[in-house]
């Protein structure tokens, strides 16, 4: 067997290369043999192949991105460090202090087998956090899967579970809040998406940049072996061919194996690295692994770099180039070291037992060069590759089913009426799987380690101490109603946005930067696209509005089964400061003696998406709640006015379940009985149950009672006495509706989840 | 002079950070050590902190007793240097056969992270002085490997002995025998147990400061206070 080198496609010009089986269309194949001016080696192929992915160059989305630019004024690009298209966004907190973080998705493969999948998933982003020289501080998951009783979904939902604990545990990240969320049309295609955040001092911030001619690039971390090759597969069978029974040629499954111990023992040695200062640029090994971290370091650079591939430890034999290229094994990193600091380098990677090899340096050139036993098997501008990918102009256009879907509004479905009835729904309504406690899942996290968790789940936003002495903190919070975005793509993300940045302020942090992971269905769908792009739109403008700004994000694609795609689904993660951690807002009442209950915000008769009609008619249609983000700014501003000033005990945002559901969790976490006194100039029924956003359930301490509530009058923002709490009664009463014992709540919305997947 | 204690920091121990605050909000000074040291750097007492050792994908703890600086411990231990293992601690401890028994996967097959009363069954032990006896305390409990199995003499030798040191109650989160959550040697020098109190040193960021109670008695036990 020969090894395809330049020289040999040189001379072989007519050579057939499988580029459709790589997922290459016939334009792109023939702008690679333009830019080379050649045909591209088996190398080059795969590079351009996996780069050039949907998943590594956006080639369908890219082009919206003038709305986040258009939508990012001066002001709102003053608070980023870093922005799209690094590694990660990073944001300045204030006190020397910088803040990076981001959200993926590996859906695809969690559903191929969801302990890996989703277990790589957690490694890649924690990956992406230390490529910006930051501490990774913890780890968010939200997460969607098909009906909760479908018999596939408990194969999927304890195996993505175990699998983001059994890695994230082993990291010694917190895992400090997320989203579990069912629905039918997430069957066969369940989200698993994963954020990380991470903290560093200002000036150690790291970018992927391969700047400074003859500094060498160090390969560092795991060997690389035939895991999660996927698609390049079929360069191997090509040039192999008649060679299947060789060595090393079993085909690995294309999802990869995490080993978290490795993962740990890295971050520890690049926290190290980055203490030593002897960092140039660095890049973690993802998806698409050698191909784009040396392309993108180059590209990024200076331009110029060569790399022998055959320095690269490997741990299976005969591996091709283009395999070593495109294998995605995991708990990999790329850095760029002055060459006088290669022995630190070393030495640093001895220290924590971590395999460190030089593979190339920088160079004067202009093209990524790669050698493989001497011979060049990769010559191209790294341009090409890493930036300059295709982009694809889809056609979008509104489905004619969203004015039939929009008309089916929930106005005529059958409600509640009597006490009875009234009651009867609110016991289902906690006890449906969306609604239930998230126990289940979240006491396999570990929400502990590292001892600066304020705020976890059950809380609306995660919160964790980054600095002991100022008790400067930070919040995060990723939401997202995928039957709001359904109904109406702009607002149904600006109602996602709009609950995140809620969220992050009903702990009492102040919002500042927003992330997404845009999931769809496929682009080649115009009205999915038209979904997107309106959702990217929705966002932007979102953002603009609430002076907040859009640091980076993801997208994910081809999230269908058949025809059907699943729930438009744009995750938004904001990420909020405080100066005080010890200021934070809990959650459950029952914190001071003596506690009134105030409702912020205005409550509308709004149905359509709503949990009610989904958990009791399996209806979906109409308009979502409206979205007022004025109103959000103010409710924001006032509760963290309110934290700020010790007025505020408790909060706890009105989303699915309306306001039923708030308050029954605040009193199980609490454990402490409240009275619910409803406005009886409008029905029980939409005040228990109607999801009009701009809301959040507060308890405030009798003595500061009047002092809020005039600061709530004088600016503007509605609010309304809805109960007192009464910590010497055991039950939740709803006045002349009906009295719950807590312990029957409890019983209701702790047992669901267990008894579906225990 | 000022009591010293160790933490020790294997690759893949987690909770040293968290073991180092324990012990400094105690006022003692905290120690890093690093495992493959030999040498103690003159501590007082050592803490075996929480994480997955060496990644401990063959058996909790079976890797880590044969670190360079567990042969140190181990020899100081004996000694009668108080040693406490907390969770991966506690496994380390028992597989370098300071403790007896062994921490097995949990019953429900689940790593389990929770809040957790726990009754203080013994207050004379190094590291249990300043509790009242019977005691409960709310700590995090948080494993996957916590279920503490022994033979029936040995049970029955621990609970003769007064060294059982821990017992969960208000359920026990993790199948452990006779809901043993945390042991000590004869001595009562060194004591191991699976929940965290490093953890439960403020209302913070912990359910409870009832762990801090821990790291004072080490305290009064390095300065001679009397029991």
């Amino acid at each position: 067997m020969s090894t395809d080198t330049v020289k040999h496609a040189e001379s072989t010009p007519d050579t057939e290369q499988p580029w459709a089986e790589l997922g290459l269309k016939d334009d792109e194949y023939a702008r690679i043999r333009e830019i080379l001016g050649r045909r591209p080696t088996d190398a080059e192929l795969a590079m351009y192949s996996v780069m050039w992915s949907e998943h590594c160059s956006y080639k369908s989305s890219k082009v919206h991105w003038h709305y986040w630019k258009e939508n990012t004024t001066e002001e709102m690009r003053a608070k980023m460090l870093a922005g799209i298209g690094e590694n990660a966004g990073v944001v300045d907190i204030g006190d020397g202090w910088a803040v990076t973080f981001k959200v993926e998705s590996h859906n695809h493969p969690s559903y191929v087998e969801p302990y890996q999948g989703a277990a790589t998933g957690v490694g890649g982003i924690v990956r992406d956090i230390i490529a910006m020289g930051a501490r990774p501080l913890a780890v968010m998951d939200p997460l969607r899967f098909g009906a909760a009783d479908h018999p596939d979904t408990k194969r999927v939902l304890p195996g993505v579970v175990a699998g983001i604990g059994g890695y994230g545990n082993c990291l010694g990240l917190p895992n400090i809040g997320g989203e579990v969320v069912f629905d039918s049309t997430y069957q066969g295609n369940p989200l698993v998406n994963a954020m990380c955040i991470g903290a560093m001092r200002t000036e150690d911030l790291h970018l992927a940049h391969a700047s400074g001619v003859g500094n060498k690039v160090m390969l560092f971390g795991a060997r690389t072996g035939l895991d999660g090759i996927g698609g390049v597969s079929v360069l191997a069978s090509e040039t192999f061919s008649g060679d299947e029974s060789g060595t090393g040629r079993k085909k690995l499954p294309s999802v990869q194996v995490g080993d978290p111990f490795t993962e740990k023992v890295l971050i520890e040695c690049c926290l190290e690295l980055f203490l030593e200062g002897i960092v140039v640029g660095i890049q973690d090994l993802g998806g698409a692994g050698l191909s784009c971290a040396t392309s993108e370091l180059a590209s990024a650079g200076d331009g110029g770099m060569r790399v022998e591939l055959d320095r690269v430890p490997l741990r299976a034999e005969g591996m091709t180039p283009a395999e070593i290229l495109s294998s995605e094994s995991q708990e990999r990193m790329c850095a760029v070291v002055k060459p006088e600091d290669v022995e630190a380098f070393l030495r640093v990677c001895r220290k924590w037992d971590v395999i460190a090899t030089e593979i190339g340096e920088v160079t004067d050139g202009e093209n990524l060069v790669i050698t493989w036993h001497g011979e060049t098997v990769v010559d191209v501008p790294p341009r090409t590759v890493a930036h300059e990918g295709p982009e694809y102009h889809r056609p979008f256009a509104r489905p004619t089913e969203q004015d039939v879907l929009q008309s089916a509004t929930p106005d005529l479905l059958p409600r509640p009426s009597t006490s009875d009835e009234l009651r009867e729904t609110v016991m289902t309504m906690i006890s449906s799987p969306n609604l239930a406690s998230r126990e289940w899942v979240t006491q396999q996290y570990d929400r502990y380690v590292r001892g600066g968790t304020v705020l976890s789940q059950p809380c609306d936003s995660g919160m964790i101490r980054i600095d002991e002495s100022t008790g400067r903190g930070v919040a995060a919070a990723t939401d997202c109603n995928g039957r709001f975005v359904k109904l109406d793509p702009y607002t149904g993300t600006q109602l996602a946005l709009a609950e995140a940045y809620r969220n992050v302020a009903t702990g009492g942090a102040t919002p500042l930067a927003v992330t997404n992971c845009l999931n769809f269905g496929s682009p080649e769908d115009p009205g999915v696209m038209w979904q997107f792009e309106q959702a990217v739109k929705g966002l932007a403008e979102g953002c603009r509005e609430l002076g907040i700004p859009v640091t980076g994000g993801n997208v994910s694609f081809y999230n269908q089964t058949g025809d059907t795609a699943i729930l438009p689904t744009p995750v938004v993660g904001v990420l909020g400061t405080i100066d005080d951690v010890r200021r934070r807002i809990p959650t459950g009442i029952g914190n001071e003696a003596g506690e009134s209950l105030i409702l912020l915000g205005e409550t509308r008769e709004e149905f359509g998406g709503s949990e009610w009609a989904h958990v009791v008619h399996r209806h979906l249609g109409g308009t979502p709640p409206k979205v007022d983000l004025a109103r959000e700014k103010l409710l924001a501003d006032i509760l963290v006015a309110g934290s700020r000033d010790g007025m505020i005990s408790a909060a706890h945002d009105l989303s699915e379940g309306g306001l039923a559901q708030t308050i029954v969790e605040m009193a199980l976490i609490g454990q402490t009985g409240a009275r619910l006194v409803l406005d009886p100039d409008m029905d029980p029924f939409t005040q228990l149950f109607s999801e009009s956003a701009g809301r959040v359930l507060i308890a405030v301490p009798r003595s500061e009672e009047l002092r809020f509530t005039e600061l709530c009058s004088a600016r503007g923002l509605p609010w309304r006495k809805t109960g007192v709490v009464v910590p010497e009664m055991d039950a939740l009463e709803i006045q002349d509706v009906a009295t719950f014992p807590l312990a029957e709540l409890r019983t209701a919305w702790e047992g669901t989840l267990p008894a579906l997947f225990d | 002079m000022t009591a010293k204690v160790g933490v020790i920091t294997f690759p893949g121990t987690l909770d040293d950070v968290d073991a180092a605050r324990a012990v400094r909000y105690a006022d003692v000074e905290a120690v890093s050590l690093w495992h493959g040291d030999h040498d103690l750097s003159g501590v007082d007492a050592v803490v075996v902190p929480g994480g997955f050792s060496y990644g401990d994908y063959l058996r909790a703890g079976a890797i880590a007793r044969f670190a360079p600086v567990m042969g140190s411990v181990i020899d100081a231990a004996r000694k009668g240097m108080p040693v406490l293992g907390i969770c991966n601690g506690f496994q380390v401890l028992c597989e370098a056969g300071l403790l007896p028994g062994a921490l097995v996967r949990n019953h429900k097959l689940h790593f389990v992270c929770r809040d957790q009363w726990l009754r203080v069954e013994n207050t004379q032990t190094a590291w249990t002085t300043r509790y009242e006896p019977g005691a409960e305390i709310l700590v995090p409990v948080k494993n996957g490997e916590g279920a503490y199995m022994a033979d029936e003499p040995t049970l029955d030798a621990l609970d003769g002995e007064g060294r059982v040191v821990f017992r969960y109650v208000g359920g026990n989160p993790n199948g452990s025998r006779r809901d043993i959550a945390g042991i000590s040697d004869p001595t009562g020098r060194i004591v191991g147990l699976m929940p965290h109190p490093e953890h439960a040193i403020d209302a913070l960021t912990g359910p409870s400061d009832d762990g801090l109670g821990m790291f004072l008695s080490a305290l009064d036990a390095l300065q001679g206070a009397p029991a």
